[in-house]
């Protein structure tokens, strides 16, 4: 695909709903107020494992202001999660500190808790199992009751396993000169979106009719799962997202709070709010996976990689949720990051009494690339080869189809790494003298990742209606949701380019199930990949139509009518686009100017093996990291981050450079600062005291070098991006760390505490 | 629910208000709740977050960390007492407009608020402030999607 002229794409735009959002008016769950609303507040288990000998609400129902109270013994209702494993509200046993028993909603927030401080839940407490491996013994209790692993996968506490392989991993053993075994932790971290879990719901007793306003970043998905939980009607549902304070993959399953909050909504014939508190944000919203990565790869005596064998066992949590499904990503980049000729990938996830973990963006990427990447750079030190120089004669390239059946039509991986390490003076500040209380290093990271969608639900499309009015006025409606990303401009941007429709006649609407066409959510880093190739086949649609009677009123026989302006232009003809849509409806053939367009990508379902084209398009990055480690302190200084990303093209510069810097921010912290810390189950660090998130003076210079492959499966040539910024931050940092000080890291987060041990542990 | 009520009186967006409330309630509850102005943001309620400063006497405050009671005979501004019919963003919220500065925007209003108070501070004194005094005046502001780095352009733009 060559780069076409355009006038908008490719502009920095600045952000639709940013005037709102900057004067205070945007109107998120929190802000949301109906006449007559109660407040619910929930009883979650006093221990991680324990069976519940009796519930007692009696004096929370007497208490001024309750309006009601439920537990599982007034609630019909299914399981709900991924493996529909997780009762909304627990009866029997529970099993994770997160775990519902009660739910109040009252006259004010304050009455709710009060009234769930006054349920008596008598526990028998029970001792429970935190590590994955102690849970996949043979004499382990069964963790999950609804948990089919004894069946299914030979191991009662198994919630998911995956099986991958590519070709022969014997004969490529053979062919290594060396092979590197490694065994990497990785931790358990969280979202922390600014606002925390909220949702509002409302019950119509006279037509059985729920609505949610609930900040879900994939309202379809949501509203089948909240049908199945309350055996209802999914048309039934309505989800309205408000604005959306900060998704990163926290909203893509469907939480029991959601379900509750309806349940009371029902039950007491009042709308009903429920507002996490940030403790109750910490100790009950999803985390990212935590996982023991070992790592087997080999390379031949030009540095050729030769194989890659993963064992992965994660700690599922109690429950199991979409998060489970993250090898589908993580065998990806095993298979596929840099070419690999052989590969075994196994991974079990296990149910502990640890809750149960989620999806976070990069989906199970940045544990793999973390892997990946520091295994490369020890097979180079084995070789005594340059760092640089192992990543580049192994780099993807176009054309490639790799071992699992991924088809790389372009390819900006080279490129991507060529970029990082001369810009970075990677090979200076390398090979600089590492001496004194600061010492300088630097290391590379790569990703691959989905970039144009990806293939895991029935359908992977997005549908758009057009509207355009008789003044000329554009209503853009799509399945799609902005969560914050920026994804609604990019929108309005494509239709400013082709419509020459000025942005203040632009308008879309994204929020309301009742209204908008399906769409899968936002995941995958898909959304302007694919609302944005939905949203050009309706405007085809509605050219055809606009065409068809401008050049019956002009009297001219062309398709080739150019929009400018407000404007339709052919050779001297020209006709305002209101007059033509005005006469299209006024007059013959009396229609609106409205049209209906449904885009699926071409991507396909992988096969039983998971093998097959899965992605519109991949996305290929490279960061290099320099760091300076502080040997009296241990504290390591992120100096300067330099990425460089394929991104097909670049639609909106100032919309992608913050993806890139947000996405930069949280893979730092990854690498450096952030851990939740559980001890037998418990949550220690519920707050922001103590769950270090960055901050401005944290923040190093990030230098956006973006890489344009003009991939015709895109919007003009782009591929996602999202995701990709944070995939491969800890393996460069780590490896960073690694060239200043030599002190090889393979559990995160490097704190400063772990880097003083280590080096005192060295110069003893 | 026993306390006595207490009545104070503070200035609100330019607005003369008269108030009896309860010396427990915070000053960001007394906004949200019962003034019902929605664009303070509670992030975190224990003051580490910074999403629901305010200025109360030209200060940037976390209004979940400051009693509702001690606003008396103050003036407090809040992100709706911004700008005005003519121009209905502030300088400082056109310099994070323009900067890209905003994402899910759940802690813009914070760090409009902190950054106004800052400006007004340096501009009053004639100071234009480094990039790392800037940095500095929004380290208790959290955000989680912009990585920081376009607010704290649009905070120092707002000196050019």
């Amino acid at each position: 695909m060559k780069k076409n002229e355009l006038k908008v794409i490719g502009k920095s735009h600045q952000k639709l709903d940013s005037k709102e959002r900057v004067s205070g008016k945007a109107i998120y769950g929190h802000d949301i107020e109906l006449p007559n609303m109660l407040h619910g507040s929930i009883l979650r288990t006093k221990y991680p494992c324990a069976d519940i000998i009796s519930i007692d609400t009696s004096r929370a129902e007497a208490l001024k202001g309750v309006e009601c109270v439920i537990t599982a013994a007034d609630i019909d209702v299914n399981n709900i999660s991924y493996k529909r494993d997780h009762p909304i509200l627990k009866k029997g046993t529970v099993n994770c500190n997160r775990d519902e028993i009660a739910a109040v909603a009252a006259k004010t927030k304050e009455i709710a808790d009060k009234a769930i401080q006054l349920i008596e839940v008598e526990y028998k407490v029970k001792e429970g199992i935190y590590d994955p491996f102690t849970a996949i013994e043979k004499d382990s209790p069964k963790i999950n009751e609804f948990g089919k692993g004894a069946e299914k996968f030979g191991n009662k506490n198994i919630a998911e396993s995956f099986h991958y392989e590519h070709d022969d991993l014997e004969e490529q053993k053979t062919l290594s000169k060396v092979i590197v075994k490694k065994t990497y932790e990785l931790p358990r971290v969280t979202h922390a979106c600014l606002a925390t879990s909220n949702i509002t719901a409302k019950f119509d007793q006279l037509d059985g009719r729920l609505t949610l306003w609930s900040s879900t970043q994939v309202p379809f998905l949501y509203q089948r799962d909240i049908a199945h939980a309350l055996k209802m009607d999914p048309s039934k549902i309505r989800i309205i997202q408000p604005v959306i304070g900060g998704g990163f993959g926290s909203k893509l399953d469907m939480y029991p709070f959601e379900p509750i909050c309806a349940l009371l909504a029902m039950k007491s014939g009042k709308p009903v709010q429920i507002l996490y508190s940030r403790e109750e944000e910490f100790i009950a919203s999803p985390t990212r996976q935590p996982m023991v990565i070992e790592l087997t790869t080999g390379a031949d005596a030009n540095g050729k990689f030769t194989f890659r064998e993963i064992e992965i066992i994660k700690d599922n949590g109690a429950y199991t949720s979409w998060g489970a499904t993250t090898p589908f990503v993580m065998m990806q980049a095993f298979s596929s990051l840099y070419q690999v000729p052989a590969c075994k990938f196994d991974s079990q996830a296990v149910y502990t009494n640890n809750p149960f973990a989620g999806s976070f963006r990069g989906y199970g990427n940045p544990q793999a690339t973390f892997s990946i990447e520091i295994n490369i750079d020890l097979m180079a030190e084995e070789l005594g080869m340059d760092k640089a120089e192992i990543r580049l004669i192994n780099a993807n390239y176009k054309g490639e189809v790799t071992g699992q059946g991924l088809h790389f039509k372009t390819c900006g991986a080279i490129p991507a790494l060529e970029t990082v390490i001369k810009k970075s003076q990677f090979d200076q500040i390398y090979n600089e003298s590492k001496k004194g209380r600061y010492r300088r290093g630097i290391g590379l990271g790569s990703m691959l990742h989905v970039g144009g969608g990806a293939k895991i639900y029935r359908s992977d499309g997005c549908g758009t209606t057009l509207k355009l009015d008789d003044y000329g006025y554009l209503t853009i409606i799509t399945g799609s949701s902005e969560i914050g990303q920026g994804s609604e401009t990019v929108l309005a941007m494509i239709a400013i380019e082709e419509l020459g429709i000025p942005i203040e006649k632009i308008k879309v609407i994204n929020t309301d199930t009742d209204v908008k066409p399906w769409d899968v959510g936002v995941h995958a880093s898909r959304t302007s990949f694919v609302a944005g190739n939905s949203l050009l086949g309706a405007i085809k649609l509605l050219k055809g139509k606009l065409n068809k009677k401008a050049s019956e009123l002009l009297n001219v026989v062309t398709e080739d009518w150019v929009y400018q302006d407000g404007m339709m232009l052919f050779n001297e003809f020209e006709i305002k686009v209101d007059k033509v849509a005005r006469e299209i409806h006024f007059g013959s053939p009396h229609e609106l100017c409205t049209v209906n367009y449904f885009y699926e990508p071409p991507s396909r379902f992988q096969d039983k093996d998971f093998k097959g084209d899965v992605s519109g398009n991949y996305a290929f990055a490279t960061q290099a990291i320099e760091v300076e480690v502080d040997t009296v302190t241990g504290n390591v200084n992120v100096l300067n981050v330099h990425v460089s990303q394929d991104v097909g093209r670049v639609l909106n510069p100032i919309g992608l450079q913050g993806q890139i810097e947000g996405g930069v921010a949280i893979g730092i912290g990854y690498a450096l600062t952030e851990e939740m810390i559980y001890e037998n189950g418990i949550l220690m660090n519920p707050s922001f005291h103590g769950y270090k998130l960055l901050t401005t003076t944290d923040m190093p210079n990030v230098h956006f070098y973006p890489i344009e492959s003009y991939d015709e499966a895109g919007p003009y040539g782009s591929k996602g991006a999202g995701e990709a910024p944070l995939i491969p931050t800890a393996a460069a940092i780590a490896n960073a760390v690694s060239n200043a000080i030599g002190i090889r890291f393979d559990s995160l987060p490097i704190t400063a505490e772990k880097v003083l041990r280590a080096l005192s542990e060295n110069t003893k | 629910m026993d306390e006595k009520l207490v009545t104070i009186s503070f200035t609100i967006n330019g607005e003369n208000v008269t108030k009896q409330l309860m010396p427990s309630l915070l000053l960001i509850d007394l906004i949200r709740d019962k003034l019902k102005l929605k664009g303070t943001k509670p992030g975190c309620m224990e003051g580490e977050c910074g999403a629901c400063s305010v200025i109360v006497n030209g200060d940037a405050i976390n209004s979940c960390m400051y009693l509702a009671i001690n606003i008396d005979g103050k003036k407090v501004t809040t992100i709706e007492g911004l700008g005005d019919s003519k121009d209905p963003l502030h300088n400082v919220q056109k310099k994070m407009v323009d900067h890209g500065a905003v994402q899910c925007g759940f802690c813009t209003s914070g760090m409009v608020m902190t950054t106004k108070a800052y400006s007004d501070k340096c501009l009053e004194e004639g100071i234009t402030p480094t990039r790392d005094e800037v940095k500095k005046s929004l380290e208790g502001n959290l955000c989680r999607c912009t990585g920081y780095a376009r607010i704290i352009d649009a905070a120092e733009a707002v000196y050019k």
